[in-house]
Parts: C-alpha cells; structure tokens; sequence
C-alpha cells in the first residue's frame, strides 16, 4: 500500500459559539459552567406555545465574520427547521438555515509550513446549539439544556484541504480569525469551536471525487489531525484492498484513536427541512453592512502581512505573534511604547514573555505582571546598553515577580551596567595579570580564549560591566 | 342566594355592571361557576375549572375598584380559554393525553393582556386534540355537546370556547383558528367568533399546531363583544416575531359606524353545490338584508378556492408534524412506563399519548416533508397559497369585505362523520381559503335551521381590516334578533 498513491480530499464544517450575553432566540444566558438547567427558559426548552425572537446581536457577529472571511452577506435570509430526535434537542428540531444561509462564498486564508493557503467558503450560517446529554455510573442518563439555544455560525467549507495538517491550520486560523473579531472566546474544551470532517480519497491526478465519510465530534486541533490522518488510513487500507468506500457518517472516538461506523446513506437522517415559520425572513440591509464593515478590526492575515512586510519580522516570529489576538495586541503596544527595532521587542515577547504565560490569552489581562509599556522600557534600556542581555533577562524576571517596573529596579539597586571605561579597564588588567599562561596561548592563536577574559571580567564585575565595552578594551589589552 | 343573571348579558353591559358597582366582580364570577356546575356536565366545556384562581381575582378587582382604581376595560367579565393556551400554574393539555399533568411555568400574552384589562379566567376549555378536527369529537378526555341540540357537536376545533359562551358558562372566550376552529364552532354555536389577521394577534403562549396558520382569537355572544376582546388581545407582541407592529383598532366604534360606502364582495365559488339549502337561504338573505341597509354587492371570483382544502391540508399537516415533535416524554408531559431503549421511549411514549387525529397528520406531515418530495408538495403548496392569497388581494380592490357562509351545513350528530376524516376536512371548505391567505374573517349567527340549529355568515375582510368587518358584522348585527336568542339550559 501506499500512502501517496491517493491524495485526500477534505472540507471541514466548524461550529463557533457566538459569544453573545444572551442566547440566539431567547434572553437567558450563555454562560458556560452554570448550574445545570439553570439558564434556560420555556423557548430554549422548547416548552409548547414558546416562540423563537431572533438575537440581532447574533447576526451582527455573523455578518462580522461574512465580511472579515470577504463572503457574501444575503441582503434577505431565511431560517428553516432541520429535524431529528435526539434528547438533548428540544424541541425536535433544530433552527438552522438550509437555502437561504446568510453568508455565500468567501476564503479562510493562512500559511501551512509557510506556504500561503487559501480555503475556499460554501457557507455560514446561524444555528441554535442543543443541550448536553449527561450520563452517570447507575445507568441514568441527564439533560442539562443550558447549552440549548446557545448561538452558533456552521462555517461549511469547499473540499479544498488536502492533508491533516492543513485541517489543523485552517482550524487554527478560523479560531484566531474569530477571537480577533472578538465574536467568539473559541475555546475548545468548553466546545466554542468543534468540526465534523468530510474526507475521500481520489487517485492523485483524478478529478473525479471520491465517496465520502463524514467524520463527527472533533473538538481540539490535535483532534482533527488524528482523526483526518486516521481516516486517510483507513480509507488507503480499503482502497488498496480493491473495495469501496461506504458513504457514511462516523463517530471519531478521541480516547481510542479511532472511528465507529454511526450510520449509512441508508440509514442517514431525513431532515425534512422546511422554512422555519416562526421567523419571518431576516432582511440585512446595506447601512448593517456598512457599520459592520467599519467595525472590523485589523485580521490576523493582514496582522501577519504588515509584521513581515513593514516590520521586517521573520515569517516564524509573525506567525507565533499571530497565533492569538492578545500576543498580537500585546507585540502591538509594546512596539509602539518602544524606540527600539519591531525586531527586539518580538523576540523579548517571544522568548521572555510567552515562556511564563501557559495561556497566551492571559497577556491581556489587568493584572498579568508585565504591561506592554512596561516591557518596552525594559527593552529600550537594552538597547541603549544601561542594561546588558543578560541583566535585562535577569530584571525581566523581576519585574515579572515583583510587578515592578525595569527602571525603579535599576534605580534602586544600582543593577545597570558599567560603561565607565576606566573601571572596566582596571579590571581588565587585573585579570590578564592574574593569567599569563592563557594569555600566552591568547597570542599563540587561541583567539577563542578572549571569551574567558571577558568572561571573567563580567565575573568580577557581577555582570554589570557593558559587555561591549569590556569586548574592546580586553581585545586591546591582548593585542 | 341569588346571583345576577348572566344569561345572555353582553361583556359591555357586565363589565359596565362592575365599575358603577351595581355588581361585584365575585359575585358575577360565582354566578357563571353556578351554571357551570350545574350545567356543564351535560355539555362538556371545561377541562378545568380555576373556581378558586377565579374567586381571588374577582376578589382583586372588587378591591381595585373599593380603592378608586379602574380595573380595566373588561373589570370583572369572566371568561373562558381554549386549553391551548398556556396558563401558569395551570395545568394546560390542548386536549391531549400526551401533555396530561404539563403544568406551564409561563403564560400565554393574550391571557395575561386579558387579565391586565380585567377579565376573569374561569379555567381551560375543551377542544380537539391539538387543534385538530372540527367536531371537537377529538378531545382526548370527552366531547363536547352542542347547547342547542346536546345529540350534535359544537363545531372544532374550538368547540369548548364556542359552547362555553352560546351556553353562558362565560360571558366571552379565546380560542383559536387555523383552517376554521374560530368560525366553524362559533357558527353552529349560533355566537360570534372571529379569526384576526395573521400577527395581529400574538401567537407567544398559544400551543401550536400549524404555525403559519394559527391564528388566536375571540368568542363573545356579540359581535361588540368580540370587538371589545379583540381591542385587548390584539397589537403588537415582541414575545412573537411574526407578530404585526402596529397597535389594535378602535374595533367597536367601528361595530357602530354603518354601511354608507361599503361594497360587499359575494364570491361566487362560496355558493355551489354541496351547501345545505337551509344554510343557503339563510346566508342569501343575510347579504341581501345587508344590501337593504346601505352595501352594495359585488359579483366576484376566488379562481383558486378549489385548491384550498388540499392546500391547507398540506401546509398544515407539514407543520403539526414539526411542531408535534417536541412532545418525546424527555421534558414534560406523558412518559411511557417502560422503555428499553430511546426509540423505543419515543414510540411508546408518542404511541401512547397521542389520539388518532394527531397521529394521521403527523404521518402526512412527515410524508410531505420528506427528502426529495419536498417540492412537490410542501413547494407547490407554498406556492398555491401564494395565489390563494393574491385572489383575495385582487377581490379587496372590488370590495370592501367579502360575504359568505361559514360552514355548509349546520351542526351535525355526534359520531356521524368520525370515521369518514375526508368529509370531516370538508366542514372547513369556506373557512380555509381566508386561513391560508391570513385575512380576517367574522362569524356571526343569520338565522336558524326548521330544527333550531343556527346558521352563521361569515364576513371576510382585507389584511388588518377588521374594522371594515366590524361594520358590516356590527349593522346586520343591529338589524336583526339571531343573536338574541338562548339556547335552552340542559336539564
């Protein structure tokens, strides 16, 4: 068998959580981790005589999200009912729309190994999320339906991805893409974000598509990547055995690594679609748009354009900065707060502030230790040499224990570096007195001993001589 | 002791009764629960009755009105709802066992708008099972016995709100409408009853059976007194987003304000074969009488009437088959006993708690709804509808209203057309063409039959006419006896 014989065709549906205070058609509350059952009310619960009320707070971030992804946004939409029976949906049917979605078309674009890449949209549309089934030990199963009614976008793309990796990034990218909006916290464990994969296999060169499994319940990026990768696996073993693929829907089971069979074409469901007719037709004008437009703030894609291009910053550093809005946010202030180079800041952030945060999310808190501004003073004093590389590490991290600035920590402890050329220069000659025998393999063409003079200069010096400075003078001195 | 006679006194007068203080809103209450106790268990209205809810709000407007503050519009009426509309605290069936014991948290907007004017809810009214029928044989726990002839059924599906009132167990009531549960009972109960425009009338509380379809409205012994319910119930509701944004109208001023101008719309595909020759008398004379007193009449033709009953038929089984789905056993209402797994939970339950009516429409509802036959019977459905509604709106700018009977024939026997569904669906060919194009429709009584049974005239308005409606319906009203006659109370 071979893995590169067939080349796999991919099209993710994502569902986003919008981040709405209230839900999409009723006015309690989306918390995430309330008491069970506590937000709901008679629609949510779909009580009989209860009726749905659209959230316009809702379409605002949906329209949001169509205008940042370049879709068309339907100046006239229309709900429909998409029916099943499951206990965790209420009222048997879900609210989602079927014809007439509210965004058409559009791209999701980012890098894959630094290759730029395009995913192409079909649709987003708004739906109602269903609630929790909950099952205990004895046998009994619970439904908490706090969730029910929680407002989400289906995100549907065309089968333009082709690897597992390329699912990944592309969730990646969604993800930053909807934080950036701020419509969405898009955190996975609490399922704000989760995909259903359709995934086939075609012989590299075909144009033909091949039948397709729709691949359920993936909800974390390492996820998607296991169950697409496990998936082309299982479909190359079929393949090469000279069998077909079954069109089917399978449950990917996270703990085990694999996937069950859920049902077939036979057995799939019939939706009975039909237009919802308690919703009159959503009509979106072009003023909405417009102010949707102006709203926008910049996106992740032209973030990472404008740190490559204008700022000089490698595509690695862009990409980690990024990642997340609030890395983003926080490069962004303390760029500006700073007379260094982009360059310098990026990397105090990349290797300094990062390594103590566990979520990135946290640099935009009130209370993280290190403020942007704070930051770029520290970074500033560096580059004007009053403290070295390492001494700046060094206050770095206190700053970061003791929540006080760089320069108060100079100020008080006298921890800037020694640029008086003139102490820095006695030392020197102290320790080339002290060590004649490497001095003489100095001159006999050990030039790399320079590094143990200097060394051993900032050594007695407690790290405070400008290493720069100690570099000349040492350098003289040897001759 | 003798409480006032209720018997056939208009919401005006008694409401008008209560703030001069010539009676206690109690005592009005404790006069019609009289009747009911005495009377209703012969005719069957009510599933339940809230005598003590009812004592504690009459108390309330008696108090109200003590402390020199107005009540309300209708301080003190007492009145019925239809069991479909949700009340809190109040168990609420829509006359299925499947909902049996479902206790509301929340309630219905035009009940609590009723409240809010005065009135009294004397307690829930029986009616077929979901809305579905139009004999009210399709109660789940009994019939209900039409007061002028207890062998003949009320009309449906709304039979309970419509016998209520023709009996005086209320003085006014809600039901609600969806191919002809207003007007069908209201016509052979010999009352008033009246199917609003769609959204004219919040939907939010109201249990649903064929959503773009259901339409909550008035029954009163007059037609001023379906107006004066109306002005309460109607305007806008935020609750309900298909609901109209546009306030009430002065809808008993126009009950008073003649015919002068009016033009009177007689379709001609409401006069053909099938109709009984009594009813057609009855309703001829009815518009000519109108004639006399000012209308003129108009010759006119709604080409796509005959599609009507298999049109209605479609949207609204594809609808109930939607929004039956709900009732699982997971959240409230019946559960089965035992069940071995979750499909099982779901068809024993659904098996179970369900009559014959619901289930047949669900089955056709699902049928209509099904991948790939969508179009061509929901679509085309849709589309028929479409034209329905454009007939009205091309006769609307011929004539002011429409006059036509309500239903072919007056009120038939108890268990003569159960098992014979298709002439059951027949009850409703004049009432569902207005249904499916959402315009507002009045019956009021016009006669009776040689046996004493009443006939009723339907008066059809354009969207959000009901005024124009009013003045028709409210002079012919005042040109004639029909609404002044009582049934006889069961012995």
């Amino acid at each position: 068998m071979s893995v590169d014989r067939y080349e796999a065709v991919i099209g993710l549906e994502v569902h986003v959580h919008l981040g709405t205070r209230t839900k999409i058609f009723s006015a309690s509350s989306t918390a995430f981790g309330e008491e069970p059952n506590s937000c709901t009310d008679p629609v949510c619960l779909g009580l009989p005589g209860a009726l749905p009320v659209l959230n316009r707070a809702v379409v605002e971030a949906a329209v949001r999200l169509g205008l940042a992804v370049g879709s068309h946004i339907r100046p006239r939409c229309r709900f429909a009912r998409k029916h099943y029976f499951y206990p965790d949906l209420p009222k048997g049917f879900q609210i989602s729309q079927y014809e007439e979605p509210l965004c058409e078309g559009g791209a999701v674009e980012f890098r894959l190994t630094g290759e730029s890449r395009k995913v192409r949209l079909t649709r987003i549309h708004l739906e109602d999320d269903a609630g929790k089934n909950i099952h205990d030990n004895s046998g009994v199963s619970f439904v908490d339906f706090n969730r029910a009614g929680v407002p989400l976008v289906e995100i549907v793309s065309e089968p333009d991805i082709r690897s597992a990796d390329e699912a990944a990034e592309y969730m990646r990218a969604l993800r930053a893409l909807v934080r950036t909006l701020g419509i969405s916290d898009g955190n996975m464990e609490e399922g704000s974000l989760r995909c259903d994969a359709n995934v086939s296999l075609r012989l590299r060169g075909a144009e033909k598509l091949g039948t397709k499994a729709e691949l359920k319940n993936i909800n974390s990026f390492k996820h998607v990547r296991e169950a697409i990768e496990h998936e082309i696996r299982r479909q190359t073993a079929v393949l090469d055995r000279g069998e077909a693929v079954v069109q089917e829907t399978r449950l990917w089971d996270p703990d085990r690594g694999l996937s069950q069979s859920m049902r077939s074409k036979e057995h799939a469901h019939d939706y009975r679609y039909f237009p919802e007719p308690d919703l009159p037709p959503l009509a979106v004008d072009q003023d909405w748009i417009a102010r949707a437009r102006a709203s926008l703030p910049e996106l992740p894609e032209s973030r990472f354009r404008r740190y490559t291009e204008t700022l000089g910053l490698s595509a690695q550093d862009a990409g980690v900065l990024t990642s997340e809005r609030e890395i983003a946010d926080y490069f962004d202030a303390a760029a500006k707060a700073c007379a260094a180079p982009a360059k310098k800041v990026a990397n105090w952030i990349i290797n300094e502030v990062l390594a103590r945060v566990s979520d990135p999310r946290a640099l935009a808190a009130a209370d993280l230790p290190v403020q942007p501004a704070a930051l770029a003073e520290l970074v500033d004093l560096v580059e004007k040499g009053t403290l070295s590389g390492k001494l700046g590490k060094d206050v770095f991290g206190r700053m970061w224990q003791e929540k006080r600035r760089a320069g108060e920590i100079v100020a008080s402890e006298s921890v800037a570096v020694v640029s008086d050329a003139g102490l820095i220069e006695e030392t020197c000659k102290r320790i080339v007195a002290a060590h004649p025998d490497e001095v003489a393999r100095y001159k006999a063409g050990q030039s790399k001993l320079l590094g143990f003079f200097v060394g051993k200069v900032m050594k007695e010096m407690a790290g405070k001589a400008n290493p720069k400075t100690a570099n000349e003078i040492m350098q003289r001195l040897l001759g | 002791m003798a409480w006032p006679q209720v018997a056939g006194v208009s919401i005006a007068d008694l409401a008008d009764g209560v703030r001069a203080r010539k009676w206690k809103a109690r005592d009005l209450v404790e006069s019609y629960l009289d009747r009911i106790a005495r009377l209703d268990g012969r005719l069957g209205c009510y599933l339940l009755v809230d005598a003590d809810g009812a004592r504690a709000r009459a108390d309330q407007v008696d108090a109200a009105l003590a402390a020199g503050r107005d009540p309300g519009p209708l301080a003190g009426v007492p009145i019925g709802l239809k069991d479909i509309f949700v009340t809190r605290g109040l168990e609420t069936t829509a006359g299925s066992k499947i909902l049996r014991g479902f206790v509301p948290p929340y309630e219905s907007t035009v009940s609590t708008r009723l409240a809010a004017a005065g009135a009294i809810a004397l307690g829930k009214l029986n009616m077929d099972e979901f809305a579905m029928g139009s004999s009210n044989e399709n109660s789940a726990f009994k019939p209900v016995h039409n007061p002028w002839d207890l062998e003949r059924v009320p009309g449906g599906s709304s039979g309970g709100s419509a016998a209520s009132v023709a009996a005086s167990l209320c003085a006014g009531s809600l039901g609600t409408d969806t191919g002809g549960s207003i007007r069908q009972p209201a016509s052979l109960c010999g009352i008033a009853g009246m199917k609003p425009t769609y959204g004219r009338v919040s939907r939010y509380g109201v249990i649903a059976f064929a959503s773009s379809l259901d339409h909550p409205g008035p029954f009163g012994r007059t037609v001023e007194d379906v107006a004066a319910l109306l002005e309460v119930i109607a305007g806008h509701d935020e609750l309900d987003a298909t609901s109209i944004p546009s306030p009430a109208g002065r809808y008993r001023e126009a009950c008073a304000a003649g015919l002068a101008g009016m033009r009177v719309g007689v379709p001609e595909e409401y006069f053909q074969s099938g109709m009984d020759p009594e009813v057609e008398a009855a309703v001829r004379e009815a518009i000519d009488q109108i004639a006399r007193e000012g209308a003129k009449l108009v010759p006119v033709s709604l080409p796509h009437t005959k599609y009507a009953v298999a049109t209605y038929y479609l949207v609204c089984t594809a609808e109930a088959s939607s929004n039956l789905a709900r009732y699982d056993g997971v959240r409230f209402g019946h559960r089965t006993a035992e069940a071995s797994s979750l499909d099982e939970l779901y068809s024993k339950t659904r098996g179970e708690g369900f009559g014959a009516e619901p289930k047949r429409r669900i089955i056709l509802g699902t049928y209509v709804l099904r991948s790939g036959y969508y179009e061509a019977y929901y679509g085309k459905a849709l589309r028929v509808r479409r034209k329905i509604a454009d007939d009205f709106r091309a006769v609307f700018e011929k004539c002011d209203v429409l006059a036509t009977p309500t239903s072919p024939t007056a009120a038939f026997k108890l268990g003569e057309r159960m098992a014979d569904p298709l002439q059951m669906y027949l009850a409703d060919i004049y009432t569902v063409a207005p249904a499916l194009a959402g315009v507002p429709a009045l019956s009021q009584c016009c006669g009776f039959t040689k046996n004493n049974l009443p006939i009723g005239l339907q008066i059809i308005g354009p969207p959000l006419g009901e005024e124009a409606v009013f003045r028709v319906g409210g002079e012919y009203q005042r040109r004639t006896d029909w609404h002044k006659r009582l049934p006889k109370d069961p012995s």
